[in-house]
Formats: C-alpha cells, structure tokens, sequence
C-alpha cells in the first residue's frame, strides 16, 4: 500500500509522519509517534480511550485517518501538562482517586479538559452527558465527576 | 486502498465516477471507519470531502441556511440561527453518539449511510429539505426523502455526491421536534422515532405538518395521513390519538431483540403524538 506524507501539529509542535491511507491517527499517535496516552478500548468510537482534539473538536483517534490529520491541531493527553506541573484536572484525578486501573483516564482528562474550555461551570447533568462516550469499567464515574467538579471549581478561581 | 482528500466537487466527482473498484466518500467518518475495520466494506478508493471549500459552510440562503455535506453535528449545535429556525434538525443530528462522534458526524453522511434509524433523517424529511447532489451529469436538488432506498442503499448513482442540504425558511409561527425510543438514556439506535414539522396559523391552529417515522420501515417513512388528521387542529387529545392511529397504520417494522412489531409501531405513535406536542408550544411561544 502506497504510503502517504503527512504534516501536522500536535501539542504544539510541528510533527511529519508517514502512514498507509487505512491507519487510523489512533495507530500513527501510538506507533508511530511514540504517544501512547490514548489507549484503544473498542476500536470504533464506542469508548472514548482514544479521546484527543483535532483542530479544537474532541474526536475519538480510532475514527480519524491518520491522512486527516495534514494541517491540523492535534491536541493529545501528552501536552496536557506544563513540564512536571499537572493540569488541575489531573492533580484532581489523583487527589479524589477518580481511577482505578487508567486506562479510560486519559480520553476522560481531554474530554473533561475539552468541556471546560467551552462550558466553565457545567452542571453535574451536563458533565454526566459530555463524559458519556468515556467509559470506565473500575470507578463506577462517581469519583470522576467528583474531580471534575474540583478541578473545574479550581480553575474558575484561578 | 488510496485516500485522496479532493480539493473542489468536480475533482471527487471525477475521481469516484472514473473509478472502476469500490470507492467511499469520506465526510466525517463516524460509520465508514467502523465500517473499514470490520471488513464489512473494503473499498479501493476513499475521496475525503472535507476539504473541498463550502462543505464545511453554514450559510444563509433564501431565508433558510444551507449546511455544507461535511458540517459536523458540534458545529451544527453551535449555529445560533439554525437551533431557531430548526430546533428539532439540530436536536435529532445531536442524539448521534457521544461528544466525540459530534465532532466529527455529519448529517449527509448519517443520511447516505441509509440506515431507517438514523436520527438526523426524520426530522430533515420533517423540515422538507432537499439535498444538493453533484455528479457526472451536474447538479441537482433532491428531496430527502428519495436519498433513502433501503438500508444502506442510496438512489445516488455512481459518482454522484451530495455536497449539501437546504433546510428551508419559514414563517415565525412554526417549529418543529424530534424523539426517539432506545432503552437507555445516551449513544444508542432508535428503536422507533418520529420528527414533526409544524407552521401554526395566526388562530393558533395548525396550518401545516410534515411528521417523518424513523426505524419503522426499511427507509423513513413520511405520514401524510398523520400530518392530515392534525391539520386545522389545536392538538387536542382526541386528534393526537387520531394522529398516532394514522402513524401506526404505516408502520412496517422488523421483529428484533431490540424491539417487536407491536411495540416499534405502538411507540412510533406515541413518539409522533409526544414531538406533535412540543414543536407545537415550541412555535407557539415563537409567535
């Protein structure tokens, strides 16, 4: 299969990879990048694990070609800390034990990141709503809303 | 499998009509790709449409708004004059999946995905939008409603792409709503659904309907006779159970685990009873 050249930024950065035309940005993030935040749960758009934001849209990875992403603005779990300082959502992930195993936690953390850039002071009904395609098998979500109700709390005084 | 992103109309419409493989076209991707992987379509060719200009355009157009093919639901949501004019469009689009499928979903691909449970057909057929089809042979506007074959079958022919719809104007006094049935509260397929598109006359009556069932027959279903018994009404109750009588004699659902004949025409009705209602206050506090 011919491969294609592809020119784009994630985090920030500016990254040129290459790929077959069926690979997924999922697969070009993990395999080829080397970013292996986002997980693949289902492999079609069900679980959320592979949450990133392209050009500011929270999408699952799994349903975008890695052929998409030329010119785009990948935003992915990796830049979501500044150096060793921790996002607020993340410092409230761990401060409220809103995860278990981890696995759905990063696609939760740019989900949730994503939510409060365009709704600072979401209600628990919409939070629970906006999540709903980020399923977790350990936590039973309760905890998670929970952080993201602190954190949420947290930057909004900040 | 080749994956070319088209940079006009007439370049997609030449790369897929000069094709002799199975081709796809590519909008949002959100059943295409769910598609690829499971083997279920292996096409040789993929045009992705996103990038020819004005498929990601909402814009104003003779009193109505013309949505470009690859305008994806979280943009869609976002329009302030589109949710006015068209709340029930924009609320059956945005029942598709999670946040992250509305990011990318769009409707011309949840119309020519030609499932009878799409959520965002029936209230388009409600509206009476039409779809712009560009091919070999050039433009033309199509109703919604003759997109649908079957399931995942479209009329379009080969080469043939829609590279939008046209949701049209309409007077003040006039909305529309959308429901549907599944068995849990988010990211599922209907079971039954109805979209009812109401212009209410300046005595509060009804001046005109269009109610559309979803996922009761192989293809949306338009009930005219519905549309009909609530016509000239106020929406009493004795009407809206006239009204879900003539939705359920149209009814030709298929029997699955997910829902029986009875039940899947029995809810079509109350579906359509129930989305009557609300696109009638709806337009009423409008007016």
């Amino acid at each position: 299969m011919k491969t294609i050249q592809v020119s784009t930024t994630i985090n920030g950065d500016p990254v040129e990879f290459i790929c077959t035309p069926d690979e997924t940005l999922l697969d070009v993030l993990r395999n080829r990048l080397s970013l292996t935040g986002a997980k693949e749960g289902c492999g079609t758009g069900d679980c959320g694990a592979c949450s990133v934001t392209v050009n500011g849209r929270l999408v699952c990875s799994c349903l975008v070609l890695g052929a998409e992403a030329q010119d785009a603005e990948i935003s992915t779990i990796e830049g979501m800390a500044d150096g060793d300082t921790l996002h607020p959502l993340q410092r409230a992930f761990i401060e409220h034990a809103a995860l278990q195993c981890g696995i759905c936690t990063p696609g939760i953390l740019v989900a949730a990141k994503a939510l409060l850039e365009k709704n600072p002071d979401p209600t628990e009904e919409e939070l629970r709503y906006w999540l709903a395609g980020n399923l977790c098998r350990c936590t039973g979500y309760d905890k998670i809303i929970r952080a993201v109700q602190v954190a949420a709390a947290e930057m909004r005084g900040a | 499998m080749q994956y070319v992103a088209a940079k006009t109309a007439d370049e997609a419409v030449a790369l897929l009509a000069g094709h002799s493989g199975m081709a796809r076209v590519l909008a949002g991707g959100t059943d295409l790709l769910v598609q690829l992987k499971s083997g279920m379509v292996e096409p040789d060719l993929v045009v992705d449409i996103k990038r020819i200009p004005g498929m990601r355009d909402i814009t104003p157009e003779a009193g109505g708004f013309r949505v470009g093919a690859a305008v994806s639901g979280a943009e869609l949501g976002e329009h302030a004059g589109v949710c006015a004019m068209w709340p029930g469009v924009v609320e059956g689009f945005n029942l598709i999946g999670s946040t992250q499928v509305q990011g990318r979903a769009t409707m011309a691909g949840n119309l020519c995905n030609a499932s009878p449970a799409g959520d965002a057909v029936p209230s388009l057929v409600a509206a009476g939008a039409t779809v712009r089809v560009q091919g070999p042979n050039g433009t033309r506007d199509v109703p919604i409603l003759e997109i649908p074959a079957g399931p995942g079958r479209t009329t379009l022919a080969k080469g043939e792409i829609v590279t939008s719809i046209f949701l049209p104007g309409r007077p003040d006094r006039a909305s529309d709503a959308y429901l549907r049935f599944i068995p849990r509260t988010e990211m599922d397929i209907a079971v039954a659904s109805a979209g009812v598109s109401l212009v209410l006359g300046s005595d509060g009556t009804v001046e005109s309907a269009r109610v559309a069932l979803g996922a009761v027959a192989p293809t949306i279903l338009l009930a005219e006779e519905a549309a009909k018994v609530i016509t000239g009404t106020r929406l009493d109750d004795e009407t809206l159970a006239r009204m879900a009588t003539a939705c359920e004699a149209i009814c030709k659902p298929i029997d699955d685990k997910r829902g029986t004949v009875e039940f899947r025409t029995r809810t079509a009705g109350v579906l359509a009873k129930r989305a009557a209602r609300i696109a009638y206050d709806r337009a009423g506090a409008k007016a």
